[in-house]
């Protein structure tokens, strides 16, 4: 059976290209030192997360030590908000973010509430899933330390304006005399598509990831600007500057700066590609299919989402019958978590519970071609009209797609 | 929605038979799953069915309805259909309860009253252990349905309203007490903890805790 992937925004395929700049630092023959050793071979392996650093500096326009790698996303989103916050306790304890963040932002920024005294303020998004700058500003108090808002939605592909809130941001700073807040973004989703010059963006913190980008998974960075005081997560050895102990990744530092390099180079190009693609299943699904919603705006959104509720069926059955057919897609709804609540993204849309129930998310590759669309086009109607004539429910009309 | 009761929650005592390889259920699920055995393909004729049931909410991730058929004089269940909007256990579930009340002849009603999850679980060869909260609901449909029929022909006597039901075995928690603590103010899951200490020591009855305060706040609170 042919297999139709479509769920990169989870994870993507190494590139191979990738993944041949990586395997001389995991076969073991030459480059094993330890970056932190006197000796030639650890210079050697020193030297390659050096080049590897400046590589990645260069794609965000930024210093090469103001490059930082961790494990990941998560650990990047969680370095720069628990970082930040508790070495700025002292100047504030208020901190900004929105409705619809990935939980490694959410989940720090909770935490910091409840146990730690902070107080947070979440902004809310459009009915299209889309940040107002002028929300945050107003939502900006004296104690404002911090204020985290993701570059695009990990599940329904909206673009924030993350360079409109960080000009404000950057004006509040002025006009107040204050070098606070301090305005970081989570990227992960983004830098694959877009463009990630930090003078353009102003921010001052900003996270990716290399699982998202055909790089190696369980690699990341936390771009923090020079200046920048945060206490550490981890203790030990005193690596990256003492801002993140242990051992480096040497194989997955290498990978991901080869990964960014090759997806920023192919971005324009590629990008023009899949919103092709994406404008096509997108409007052929709502024209095929009956009582189905586009969840996120039309245009601000990544080039490779399509977020789509089927109303009156629920989104795990759908995903089970699309993987029996060898199509991979993801929902956000709540049987495939611990917990029963349906995506916070879908609600934060206004959207009610059983319409979230329904939402499936399809993300677009390197490797989608037309006709995977063209065949995932011919199987879904059949797929949707079969659960629809198992299920008992009818949703209300008002919640069908908008105009 | 009108909810006259809240959702069934498995006994807590069943055990995780979760023997899964690569996919996420039991070949049984997967075959009831794709191939879902006796669901209401047409609108019910009059006079077809003298027995319905609902259960649950599309607002809480599954609805299941049940059609049931009776012979008044056996008061055997000859026809059983059913809609389900779920999960894949959900719907697994619900397949696999109209088989086990039809077969053989078809059971009483007073046998089909003792169908529990854990017998459906069973039956599936086993769940994965966070979608027995959830997903098995037919039972209870089915006993609405039960309800229904006695109530159509007048044997009102034979009308058996649930009991409680305990959520959380070690913290003893009902589902009565969280009723009162949603009552009492409590909207949320942390509040609801405040109050009953439910699933402090267990997480694993949280899902099966945060569906019943959703149900409750709907109820009360048309939240």
């Amino acid at each position: 059976m042919n297999h139709i992937y479509l769920d990169h925004a989870a994870a993507t395929p190494l590139n191979p290209q990738v993944f041949e700049a990586m395997r001389y630092f995991f076969d073991g023959k030459e480059f094993y030192g330890n970056p932190s050793s006197f000796h030639t071979p650890g210079k050697e392996a020193k030297d390659v997360i050096e080049k590897s650093r400046k590589n990645i500096a260069e794609i965000l326009n930024c210093r090469p030590d103001e490059i930082i790698f961790t494990s990941g996303g998560t650990e990047s989103d969680n370095l720069a908000i628990l970082g930040v916050a508790r070495a700025l306790k002292d100047k504030g304890n208020h901190l900004i973010t929105s409705t619809i963040e990935h939980h490694a932002v959410l989940e720090p920024m909770i935490f910091l509430e409840k146990k730690e005294g902070y107080k947070l303020t979440r902004i809310s998004v459009t009915e299209d899933g889309i940040i107002d700058p002028e929300e945050v500003l107003k939502a900006i108090e004296p104690d404002t330390i911090f204020v985290s808002i993701m570059m695009a939605n990990n599940e329904i592909g909206t673009i924030q304006p993350i360079a409109e809130i960080g000009n404000l941001i950057q004006k509040y700073r002025l006009e107040n005399h204050s070098e606070f807040p301090l305005f970081h973004t989570d990227a992960c989703q983004a830098s694959g598509f877009l463009d990630l010059d930090i003078s353009k963006l102003h921010v001052d913190l900003l996270t990716f990831n290399g699982s998202k980008i055909y790089g190696p998974k369980g690699i990341g960075v936390l771009y923090i600007k020079r200046g920048i005081k945060l206490q550490p997560l981890l203790f030990g050895g005193g690596q990256e500057k003492g801002i993140r102990a242990g051992t480096e990744f040497v194989a997955g530092i290498v990978g991901l700066a080869k990964a960014l390099e090759l997806v920023q180079k192919e971005k324009v190009k590629e990008n023009e590609r899949l919103i092709i693609l994406r404008d096509y299943f997108i409007t052929e699904i709502l024209k095929r299919i009956p009582k189905t919603r586009l969840n996120g705006d039309k245009t601000k959104r990544l080039p490779n989402n399509v977020h789509i509720s089927f109303l009156d069926i629920e989104g795990e059955a759908l995903l089970l019958y699309l993987d029996a057919e060898g199509i991979y897609v993801s929902t956000g709804s709540a049987c495939t978590s611990t917990s029963l609540e349906p995506s916070h993204v879908i609600l934060a849309l206004g959207l009610p519970r059983e319409v979230a129930h329904g939402s499936l998310r399809f993300s677009l590759g390197k490797g989608t071609t037309k006709e995977d669309i063209d065949t995932v086009l011919e199987v879904l109607p059949g797929v949707v009209k079969k659960l629809r004539s198992i299920s008992p429910v009818r949703v209300e009309e008002k919640y069908w797609n908008r105009g | 929605m009108n909810h006259t009761s809240p959702p069934i929650q498995p006994t807590p005592d069943v055990t995780n038979q979760d023997k899964t390889k690569s996919w996420f259920y039991s070949d049984i699920v997967k075959d009831h799953f794709f191939e879902p055995r006796n669901f209401l393909k047409k609108d019910p004729e009059p006079g077809q069915f003298n027995g319905i049931g609902t259960y649950g909410s599309p607002a809480c991730g599954d609805e299941m309805r049940v059609w049931i058929k009776v012979d008044p004089k056996t008061e055997k269940i000859i026809d059983f259909k059913w809609r389900t909007f779920g999960c894949g256990s959900a719907i697994a579930a619900t397949s696999m309860i109209s088989v086990i009340a039809t077969e053989n002849g078809g059971k009483t009603l007073e046998e089909a009253r003792k169908i529990r999850p854990q017998e459906v679980i069973d039956r599936l060869g086993g769940l994965p252990a966070r979608k027995f909260h959830c997903s098995v609901l037919c039972d209870k449909a089915l006993r609405n349905a039960i309800n229904d029929y006695y109530r159509r022909v007048g044997f009102f006597d034979k009308i058996v309203s649930e009991g409680n039901r305990m959520i959380d075995k070690i913290m003893k928690v009902t589902d009565e007490d969280i009723e009162k603590a949603v009552r009492e103010g409590a909207k949320t899951l942390e509040e609801v903890q405040e109050k009953t200490k439910v699933g402090v020591n267990n997480s694993s009855v949280l899902p099966a805790v945060e569906e019943l305060i959703r149900f409750y706040k709907e109820k009360y609170f048309n939240s």
